[in-house]
């Protein structure tokens, strides 16, 4: 049979968002592969120049839907470098405590997105079932469950409700017990799951570095970054964690990627408690940004699917006068052709279901 | 030691068939007192009659005969797909949404648009939901049915009539208990793997014809494993011939309905799954699984990364039809593990009662029957619903490299334990 091109997307089951992944095939063997994006282009950059540094806040939301406080989180550093003001301290602990609480829940959505992917239907309905207790606490805290809009120019929109610190405590206890027996017995300790997952869509860390692969997909490959530990930022200087890297042979595959982020749920669950305890009890958690400034700020920061970048320029006036946003998987989207290649057909769904692709963030 | 409920399917339906034909021979009366010519035709129907003027009974008639079968058939199908098919599409989704901590389909009969159910303030989803299948057929068969502009339009109408049939025709030799069943074949077991092998020809067919890459691939997938595992499963029953002698379904659950071993009050069945056949009932299981295209194994249709794999350019009921005879292979497969490993309709608990002089069996063989095939259902759902799906390259290993050498390993097993006598030959 001679090969031909298969169109995976813009509609079909295994893109979790409208993109195109076009693989050629020779029989079941992949031997090449074009992602094609863009169908969610909304000019994020240039929509931004026309908004108040205030305002962005509600777009930077919507970058990516599942992550939207690091999102926000990210662009709110950058203007705050720029205005060359400080969140207090209280703020920096609590925006640490949403940044984890919004990783855990997007990597639950990662989670529930790859067992339907290789044909688990289960494993979507349990890791939704746990992602509504950090929804439920996410909007505690911020009142909503989507799109929060929780993170301002100088601390956080609101306080901390009264009595989050036991909710969050209960709720974490009961994730981690349910993380320990169903997950992992339905996921890491199944023998199919392996057999899907183990040796499919390796990439070196060589390759991986120079595509520009950050953040869990790195770490995947025995490359050592988290920029919460390497350029900390908030207060994750003063918490005591490991970042999840990937120490054995067979670095780099889908099953590898599979236990950094799935051990990232433990991670982040240890993160918010530690938070919770050293954070200051009271406090102003909030400082008055001024309207207009003038400068250049620079953030990045661990997003969960990567390192997430924003460099703002301000121009004197209200509204930024350029904004560049460097989103994560789109650099990782253009690295997936060297892990596709040589893959079965099937594996292309185990190999991008891993890399944790969210099409908002990668379009802009 | 049980009896069926049904004793003889055929002498049910004969019954029945008299009793429709002495209706219509009375209406045959009627219209004859007035049109005096159909009289010969009621007297025909009429059995007094015939017994006067000494001809053959009417139950030997082959007009009577033929309408007999045709209504055996029909019950059969009825029985399959109206009851067992709803039931089992219906166990299926409830017993996975309890899976998923969910309470699945709960649509009740107070859904239904019409009086006394639609009253208001009724409530819609506080039932079991049975009737949702039926509303998804009824959905299915209100929508339009697409043909791709390019497909080869004979084909890919023929495979979907195709899969129906030949899924339809394994209820031909399978019996539900010894006296519910349309045929007794003496290679009925032959009949069924025969033509529950047409099914995935129908796929190739239909995943070439529709003109579309997912289902071309899917078909391909779908012929692959059909070499995969339809091997493993004869050779399989080969080996249990070696016991049986015989490839008669009727007579493998007879041979199975006695006492092997006694452990005190508990008598251990002589079940094959008993004998030194139990590597043979495990590879015959995962081959039956994928041969109804289940979870580890649907890659024919594996919707992660095929869209619906071969199903994928259907629409309306042809779609229902392809997808809900999965369910109907399922039975058919789960059943034929029964019979052949399970002791088939065989039970323990026997209690006839007399209704008038005619004994009734308070648990029949048929409901020993359906209690092993949904049972036997169950934990393939429950695996299904529990593990990932399999690669193409990982099925065809596991076929070929295993399943394969331990279905040729089961046929040594079996020659070996006859040749020294370790399993007395029912």
């Amino acid at each position: 049979m001679p090969e031909f091109w298969i169109n995976m997307g813009p509609q079909h089951p295994m893109t979790h968002g409208l993109w195109n992944m076009k693989v050629k095939v020779d029989g079941e063997t992949v031997t090449d592969a074009k992602p094609e994006i863009g169908y969610l282009h909304r000019g994020y950059e240039k929509i931004m120049e026309v908004r108040e540094f205030q305002k962005n806040v509600v777009l930077t939301d919507r970058l990516c839907y599942v992550s939207s406080i690091t999102w926000s989180h990210a662009y709110c550093l950058a203007v705050e470098k720029m205005m060359g003001i400080e969140t207090p301290e209280r703020g920096q602990w609590i925006r640490v405590v949403s940044l984890e609480l919004q990783r855990v829940a997007s990597h639950l959505m990662w989670l529930a997105a790859y067992g339907p992917d290789l044909g688990l239907l289960t494993g979507l309905l349990w890791a939704l079932r746990e992602r509504e207790l950090f929804l439920d606490l996410i909007q505690l805290m911020s009142g909503a469950r989507m799109n929060q809009n929780y993170p301002r120019v100088g601390g956080v929109r609101n306080d901390l409700p009264d009595n989050f610190e036991a909710m969050c405590r209960r709720s974490i206890e009961h994730f981690l017990e349910k993380v320990d027996n169903e997950y992992q017995r339905v996921f890491q300790e199944s023998k199919v799951f392996r057999m899907r997952t183990e040796g499919v869509g390796r990439i070196s860390a060589a390759d991986a570095i120079n595509w520009g692969v950050t953040g869990p997909n790195l770490r995947a490959c025995g490359v050592d970054v988290d920029l919460r530990r390497l350029d900390p930022y908030e207060t994750y200087e003063e918490i005591d964690f490991e970042p999840q890297v990937w120490h054995d042979g067979g670095a780099g595959d889908s099953y590898a990627r599979f236990i950094c982020r799935f051990n990232e749920l433990r991670e982040s669950c240890q993160i918010i408690l530690q938070a919770l305890e050293k954070m200051p009890k009271s406090g102003p958690y909030r400082v008055k940004a001024p309207r207009r400034a003038e400068g250049e700020g620079y953030a990045k920061t661990e997003d969960s699917r990567g390192e997430a970048l924003f460099y703002v320029i301000g121009d004197g006036d209200d509204r930024p006068y350029r904004v560049k946003i460097r989103s994560p998987v789109f650099c990782t989207m253009a690295a997936t052709p060297l892990m596709l290649r040589g893959n079965k057909l099937a594996d292309s769904v185990a190999i991008l279901g891993s890399v944790d692709v969210c099409v908002g963030e990668m379009d802009k | 030691m049980s009896a069926p409920l049904v004793p003889n399917l055929f002498n049910v339906c004969e019954v029945l068939t008299l009793a429709i034909v002495w209706i219509v021979d009375q209406i045959l009366y009627g219209l004859a007192s007035v049109i005096p010519p159909l009289t010969g035709l009621a007297q025909w129907f009429d059995p007094a009659y015939r017994d006067r003027l000494h001809l053959t009974p009417l139950a030997s008639e082959p007009l009577i005969i033929v309408i007999t079968w045709l209504i055996a058939v029909t019950v059969i199908v009825i029985w399959a797909t109206l009851f067992n098919l709803l039931t089992m599409m219906w166990v299926e989704r409830k017993f996975y949404s309890r899976l998923q901590d969910r309470y699945g389909i709960m649509i009740s009969i107070w859904s239904l648009p019409f009086w006394p159910f639609n009253r208001t303030r009724r409530p819609t989803h506080r039932g079991t939901g049975y009737l949702q299948n039926i509303a998804d057929g009824v959905k299915l068969l209100q929508k339009e049915n697409i043909t791709p502009r390019n497909a080869d339009s004979a084909m890919f109408h023929i495979s979907p009539v195709l899969i129906a049939s030949s899924t339809l025709m394994i209820f031909a030799a399978l019996p539900w208990s010894s006296g519910f069943y349309v045929a007794n074949l003496d290679l009925g077991i032959l009949f069924i793997f025969a033509a529950f092998s047409l099914a995935p020809l129908g796929i190739l067919i239909s995943g070439w014809s529709a003109n579309n890459k997912y289902t071309l691939v899917g078909g391909l997938r779908a012929a692959a494993m059909l070499m995969a595992y339809a091997i493993p499963m004869i050779l399989c029953v080969i080996a249990l011939v070696f016991y049986t002698g015989s490839l008669n379904p009727l007579t493998i659950v007879q041979q199975q309905d006695r006492t092997l071993v006694s452990l005190g009050p508990i008598g251990i069945p002589a079940w094959y799954i008993f004998s030194p056949q139990i590597l043979g009932f495990i590879v015959f299981s995962v081959s039956m699984m994928a041969e109804m295209e289940r979870v580890p194994f649907d890659i024919p249709e594996a919707e992660g990364e095929l869209v619906e794999g071969w199903t994928t350019e259907y629409s309306g009921m042809r779609f229902g039809l392809v997808f809900g005879f999965k369910w109907l292979r399922m039975i058919a497969g789960a059943a034929l593990i029964t019979i052949l490993y399970l002791g088939g309709w065989s039970g323990p608990v026997f209690t006839t009662l007399y209704v008038g002089g005619v004994p009734v069996p308070i648990v029949p063989e048929e409901a020993w029957f359906l209690l092993k095939v949904y049972l036997v259902s169950l934990v393939f759902i429950w695996i299904s619903w529990s593990v990932p799906r399999v690669r193409i390259d990982q099925i065809l290993n596991i076929g070929w490299r295993k399943l394969i050498p331990y279905s040729l390993a089961t046929i040594l097993i079996a020659a070996g334990s006859i040749a020294w006598g370790v399993w007395a030959v029912g």
